[in-house]
């Protein structure tokens, strides 16, 4: 049945003409490239921008990872992986060390990325603008032109209202000094990563057919005021499965009397830790 | 003596493009000097076109002809053919205009609407506030009025509002259309004791007074006016 | 020469026309800093499409828009790029519409209102744009308390000063106003010029105001402009041009209502 497929599903002409929105969003960093964003087997918000942006980088030799907020194990990660395993076959991994390629939804793994890897985000709406300016002319305009004091808007708005930055997800960043851009609904906890990356990492939108890009060791700045600056979340708990006190943690449901754990929410990084504490404990 | 006012050949026509293009002539050829010190009073039937020669030299009125010559800042400037910010300056600084209706912006204190021509003039708030306040005790207006606008007042109180703000800052030539006309005995003497301290001061004036009283009390010298139908 | 004996603006044979139609015939004026133009005539006389070529939200056909910057150096609004009109519109210009709906984010607090402006100029300070913000609800008299709250749920008289409070905020030394007192209860108006006019003393600014109302003319302005059928028919100051019109179309506006 695989053999009724192209190679990653898509035709060879969709890739190229991907491939080559993708070269001008490198070329441009932040700035939004639009694309012909074609139908795949799988609704708008199930990762449709970065199973298209997968499937153009991806290579016979690439190892896949997917992971859908930080777990490999969620329906959607699985689903992916299967998708890619099937129309690719290529192998796949659940290690972020050896991933080549890595799809990912609302997180960006722990363990620091290396040079080679590239990070592949699924990005329900790619423009920070929009919730200040619904005219896509006019948001357009404002990123010509640099047109950004609006930015700032949704932060003061925060901070007039609660005290504080109380946006924590999609927390916005100017890149390379230039566009600001939307960073996909990653925890503020990740924004810090996205600076000085190593890897390649790309944002694919399908619904509103738009791709960006951060070439690696990008400059990434998260907005913020001088006497309000920007802070990432702090738990004041380690992870309850690997003791971890630097990683993002999730709170799970563990019984029915109101058990809860909190835990990382990178699953490969809290195995990686477990395994290593276990060898600790074995020498 | 140098004159503060010169007019020279003036003339008015109105045309009234509504009425078919009727042409209305008013004044022709009229001249008169100012002098410093003098209050010159303008004499004539009503329609003669005493409101006319005030108005035109305020600039309210465009003229057909003629100069209208005044010294402002030292040199005398045309007001026929000045451009309209030269008019203004010499309005803010030079030219005071009692009409004989008071217009102002709805809600503005009376103190300020007196203290405005002084503000103008770059005059720092508070002591244009309290000359505004002496000159409204001056001229009597009960002192619960003051931070009330005029809107409402009666029009003996809007004329002193109106006076009070001609006399809040020390021009150099005034016109006074009729300045006494709803005033009482005692207020009329206080602003001829205004009139006659200006006048002293080297003021010169150019004034409608019917007021038989007043005008023989500050006028320095009298222009008949014979109006255009009857020179005609 | 001070800055005040330079035009802040030179236009020069403005035009502007749709398809066979001319909004705008060759239009020329000067505007001095602290001086207030108003442009009146009625619906479809070109007042508005003036406006909208002089801040370049309508391209004009052809002549000229000279503004002195604060820098000093006269440049054409017309022949600039885009990305510095829209500088110098955030910090030179202001412009009230109408319709304060048009000109505020009504999804935003009062004081997010006030302080896009600053922000956009590059002030980073929470606590400072906020004392900004509220020293301004103070100067066009909105309760302080109201600083968080959504400008949806204000008087139109309110949201009207907030713009004008949003559009200030920079010290702007031209501001564009567009009907600022249409549609406004005749109470609310006279509140709305008592403010303008203290804040134009106060802060010196030059002003062109659009307007159908002669009153507010009279009122705000020291100069006006005439238009009729996209041509300027009259022009001087105002209390001339209201008390001794020339033009038959000024007679018949001026006749037409009630003692300006």
């Amino acid at each position: 049945m695989s053999g009724a497929y192209n190679f990653a599903y898509l035709d060879e002409q969709t890739k190229r003409m991907l491939r080559r929105a993708i070269l001008k969003a490198v070329a441009i960093p932040g700035y939004q490239v639009p694309f012909a964003s074609r139908d795949m087997p799988l609704p708008y918000g199930w990762g449709t921008g970065g199973i298209q942006v997968t499937a153009a980088v991806l290579g016979q030799d690439d190892v896949l990872k997917v992971i859908d907020q930080g777990a490999d194990d969620t329906a959607n990660a699985v689903s992916i992986r299967a998708f890619f395993a099937k129309t690719a076959r290529v192998a796949t991994t659940e290690r972020t060390a050896e991933a080549t390629v890595i799809q990912t939804r609302h997180r960006i793994p722990e363990r620091r990325l290396h040079a080679g890897q590239i990070l592949v985000y699924q990005v329900p709406i790619p423009e920070p603008l929009r919730f200040l300016e619904p005219r896509e002319r006019e948001t357009r305009r404002m990123h010509g032109l640099a047109d950004y004091g609006a930015m700032h808007v949704k932060l003061y708005e925060d901070v007039a209202r609660m005290g504080r930055i109380t946006t924590s997800f999609a927390y916005p960043v100017k890149v390379a000094g230039r566009y600001v851009m939307d960073p996909s609904p990653i925890p503020k906890f990740d924004n810090p990563k996205l600076h000085d990356c190593p890897a390649l990492q790309l944002f694919g939108a399908g619904r509103e057919k738009r791709v960006y890009a951060i070439p690696p060791h990008t400059t990434v700045e998260s907005l913020d005021f001088e006497d309000h600056p920007f802070e990432v979340q702090r738990w004041d708990r380690p992870c309850g499965l690997c003791g971890s006190t630097e990683s993002y943690l999730d709170e799970v449901v563990t019984d029915d009397r109101g058990g809860r754990l909190f835990c990382c929410s990178d699953t490969d990084f809290c195995r990686e830790r477990r395994d290593s504490n276990r060898m600790d404990e074995g020498r | 003596m140098q004159p503060s006012l010169i007019a020279e050949g003036i003339g008015k026509t109105f045309t009234l493009h509504l009425q078919g293009g009727v042409r209305l002539p008013v004044l022709s050829g009229l001249g008169f000097e100012v002098q410093p010190g003098e209050c010159v009073v303008l004499d004539g039937p009503s329609g003669a076109g005493k409101s006319t020669v005030l108005r035109a030299i305020y600039g309210s009125y465009s003229v057909d002809g003629g100069r209208i010559l005044i010294r402002h800042d030292g040199a005398m400037i045309d007001l026929a053919s000045a451009a309209p910010r030269e008019v203004l300056a010499v309005r803010r600084r030079t030219l005071g205009y009692v009409s004989q209706f008071l217009r102002v912006v709805p809600r503005v204190p009376t103190v300020e609407v007196v203290a405005e021509p002084l503000l103008a003039t770059g005059c720092p708030r508070e002591p244009a506030l309290e000359r505004a306040r002496s000159l409204l005790a001056r001229l009597r207006l009960p002192e619960r009025l003051w931070e009330v606008p005029p809107a409402t007042f009666s029009g003996g109180e809007q004329q002193r509002v109106n006076l009070a703000r001609a006399f809040v800052h020390p021009y150099p030539v005034l016109l006074l259309d009729e300045p006494t006309a709803s005033l009482d005995t005692h207020n009329r003497a206080i602003v001829v004791e205004l009139v006659r301290e200006r006048l002293a001061e080297g003021a010169a004036m150019l004034a409608i007074l019917h007021d038989r009283q007043a005008r023989d009390a500050i006028a320095t010298r009298i222009i008949g006016l014979a109006g255009m139908d009857r020179a005609a | 020469m001070s800055a005040h004996d330079l035009p802040l603006l030179e236009v020069r044979d403005l035009a502007k026309s749709y398809g066979g139609l001319q909004a705008l015939k060759p239009t020329e004026f000067d505007l001095w800093p602290g001086e207030v133009l108003a442009i009146v005539g009625e619906s479809g006389s070109g007042k508005t499409t003036l406006l909208s070529c002089l801040t370049g939200h309508v391209p004009a056909d052809g002549g000229s828009v000279r503004f002195r910057s604060s820098e000093g150096a006269a440049v054409d609004l017309l022949q600039m790029a885009e990305a510095e009109r829209r500088l110098l519109a955030r910090t030179e210009f202001g412009f009230v519409h109408q319709n304060p709906r048009d000109g505020l984010r009504l999804n935003i607090s009062a004081g997010g209102n006030i302080g896009e402006r600053l922000m956009a100029a590059g002030w980073r300070h929470f606590g400072r744009i906020r004392a900004e913000a509220l020293a301004w609800l103070d100067r066009v008299e909105i309760d302080r308390s109201r600083i968080d709250d959504l400008p949806r749920g204000f008087s139109g008289g309110m949201q009207q000063r907030l713009q004008i409070a949003r559009n200030l905020v920079t010290r702007p030394r031209l501001v564009l106003m567009d009907e600022p007192t249409g549609g406004l209860d005749v109470s609310v108006q006279a509140r709305l010029l008592d403010l303008l006019r203290r804040l134009v003393a106060e802060l010196d600014l030059a002003v062109v105001i659009v307007t159908h109302d002669l009153a507010v003319a009279r009122l705000l302005s020291h100069r006006m402009l005439v238009m009729r059928r996209g041509q300027v028919v009259e022009h001087g100051l105002t209390d001339r041009v209201l008390d001794d019109p020339q033009h038959p179309y000024s007679q018949l506006l001026v006749s037409s209502i009630l003692a300006a």
